[in-house]
């Protein structure tokens, strides 16, 4: 039967129902498994051979040379798109994305990050 | 002429329907609008002559990012472009992984539509259980690509992620739940007066005004044109599988409901017989990071109609041209047709009806002299300044605000 008001039915279902949105940040609903995030650099792995650099599309990440067979990671993570190229790129899987996506900072210097040999991460000075 | 003079009225270039920038001029004799004109050009991005100064990998991410919604679609019709030159033939489960991402995608953008050609009629309840119910494909996308919007699924030679089989009972399970309510709302379409008596004889476009307007996607299958990329030049599976080409003859804005409704069913039914028929093997093939000389043509049905890719290469590690055309290019000719005569107040649902996207749609605007006829580039940073000068002059001063602000920022 056509008349107006059809999804009066549907409404008054619902509105004795819990709200279908969470209360993010509160409830921890994260990303699912395998969501991509922040990169995690390890840096025994790493050879220096800057495939990741050479194909990153937006050119967030920076391998430098720290030593003797030492490198580390520089990524802007404002540039970076968390496309996750340089991880599929990368032949001795020195890269891997997590699901961390809770990046945002004040302060836009602090969103360069140094992934270093320590694995700690330090801001760019 | 009328008694009182035709008004010519500006909309825009602030979002008029949708969230984006296009302007409308609407030539209006009382209520009805005898004439309009659309333009673009406000969201210029330059992405062609980018992807020219990226590598074919990087080029891919890109061309991603022409849209929001059709993400998959665009990256998908330029891997097609790029793997034809090379040669290759990808893998069939890789056909498979990115025929079923490209129903997903569908069927997201579809549930967006109905929830913003509500919100453009005034039914927000529609909005907010469509988009309720969108979330369900959303979080599925998610879990498969790792991402919402961007997949990322695509990579030249094949897709970068498998499905695995949890993943794929996953799928099944969202897309009944999906299918129950896509039958609820096509139940809500043809019954709730509140619909059929805002969209029925809006926006009305011809047959043959179609056609020769070169309308695609819904819009045109709402008009009669049965045309559907996916059976007239199959790509990806979809040669091995079974599916309708939903066509109306209602020429209106209902019948454009009723043709993505109908798409969502078919969708569904798609993604089971992918599911279902997926074979194994790899996922990728090697593709040389050099493309050899050549240009191909690709097209691809997005949600929203037609998108073609024409690339051109030259043997080096980037492309020698690459350009885009978005279903809503050729779809945004016929809006001031089916504004003819129209009243004013239907303007937005009748924009909203072709689904728009004028961002993806955007191509290069130059900027001349209407005396001296030459060319004039501005930059950005003078386009500022200019917009803080005419706010001073009319009296406004955000210079304090400011300070404050880069204060609070460490800038
Ligand atoms: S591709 Fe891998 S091994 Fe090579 S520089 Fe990058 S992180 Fe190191
Ligand atoms: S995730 Fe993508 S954008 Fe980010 S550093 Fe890696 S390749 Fe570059």
């Amino acid at each position: 039967m056509k008349r107006p008001g059809k999804i009066a039915k549907l409404l008054i279902k619902t509105f004795f129902k819990k709200p279908i949105t969470g209360n993010y940040p509160a409830d921890g609903s994260g990303m699912p498994e395998g969501f991509r995030g922040k990169l995690k650099f390890n840096p025994s792995a790493c050879i220096g051979c800057k495939m990741c650099m050479r194909d990153c599309p937006s050119g967030a990440i920076e391998i430098r040379k720290t030593g003797e067979k030492q490198f580390e990671a520089e990524v802007n993570l404002a540039r970076c798109i968390y496309c996750g190229q340089c991880v599929d790129s990368c032949l001795k899987k020195a890269l891997e994305i997590t699901a961390d996506f809770e990046l945002a900072k004040l302060d836009p210097a602090q969103l360069k990050v140094i992934l270093n040999a320590a694995n700690k991460e330090q801001p760019k000075a | 002429m009328h008694k009182y003079g035709d008004v010519i009225v500006p909309i825009g270039p602030q979002h008029p329907a949708l969230k984006e920038p296009e302007s409308f001029l609407i030539t209006l004799r009382g209520e009805k609008i005898t004439a309009s004109s659309v333009r673009l050009g406000y969201n210029h991005r330059g992405i062609e002559k980018a992807c020219e100064e990226r590598t074919y990998t990087q080029g891919v991410y890109l061309i991603e990012r022409v849209c929001g919604i059709c993400s998959h679609s665009h990256s998908t019709a330029f891997v097609q472009a790029v793997e034809e030159i090379a040669g290759v033939e990808i893998p069939a489960r890789a056909k498979y992984i990115r025929t079923l991402i490209a129903e997903l995608e569908r069927i997201h953008s579809h549930l967006l539509w109905l929830g913003v050609a509500g919100h453009e009629i005034g039914f927000d309840t529609l909005l907010m259980y469509t988009w309720r119910d969108r979330e369900v494909v959303m979080d599925l996308l998610a879990k498969l690509t790792g991402n919402r919007v961007n997949y990322g699924i695509n990579t030249i030679g094949g897709v970068r992620r498998d499905v695995s089989v949890k993943q794929k009972e996953e799928v099944l399970k969202a897309i009944d739940t999906l299918e129950k309510q896509t039958k609820y709302y096509i139940d809500l379409a043809t019954k709730e007066t509140t619909l059929l008596k805002r969209l029925q004889g809006v926006g009305v476009l011809s047959h043959e005004d179609a056609i020769s307007l070169g309308a695609v996607g819904p819009t045109g299958r709402a008009s009669g044109i049965a045309r559907d990329t996916r059976k007239d030049d199959p790509y990806a599976a979809y040669g091995e599988l079974d599916f309708k080409v939903i066509s109306v003859d209602n020429c209106d804005v209902y019948g454009r409901t009723l043709v993505r409704l109908g798409e969502l069913i078919e969708s569904f039914s798609l993604v089971r017989q992918v599911i279902a028929k997926i074979p194994d093997g790899p996922i990728t093939v090697r593709v040389p990071r050099k493309i050899p000389a050549g240009e191909v043509l690709s097209r691809y049905e997005a949600p929203r109609g037609e998108d073609v890719h024409y690339v051109r290469s030259n043997g080096t590690e980037k492309p020698d041209r690459v350009k885009v055309r978005a279903p809503t290019l050729a779809n945004v000719q016929s809006v001031s047709k089916m504004l003819e005569d129209r009243y004013l107040a239907d303007m937005p649902i009748v924009i909203a009806a072709i689904d728009p996207c004028f961002s993806c749609t955007d191509r290069l605007i130059a900027l001349r002299d209407t005396q001296t006829k030459k060319s004039n580039t501005v930059i950005w940073e003078t386009i500022r300044l200019k917009g803080i000068e005419w706010y001073k002059q009319q009296g406004v001063d955000f210079t304090a605000l400011n300070k404050k602000l880069s204060k609070k920022l460490h800038l």
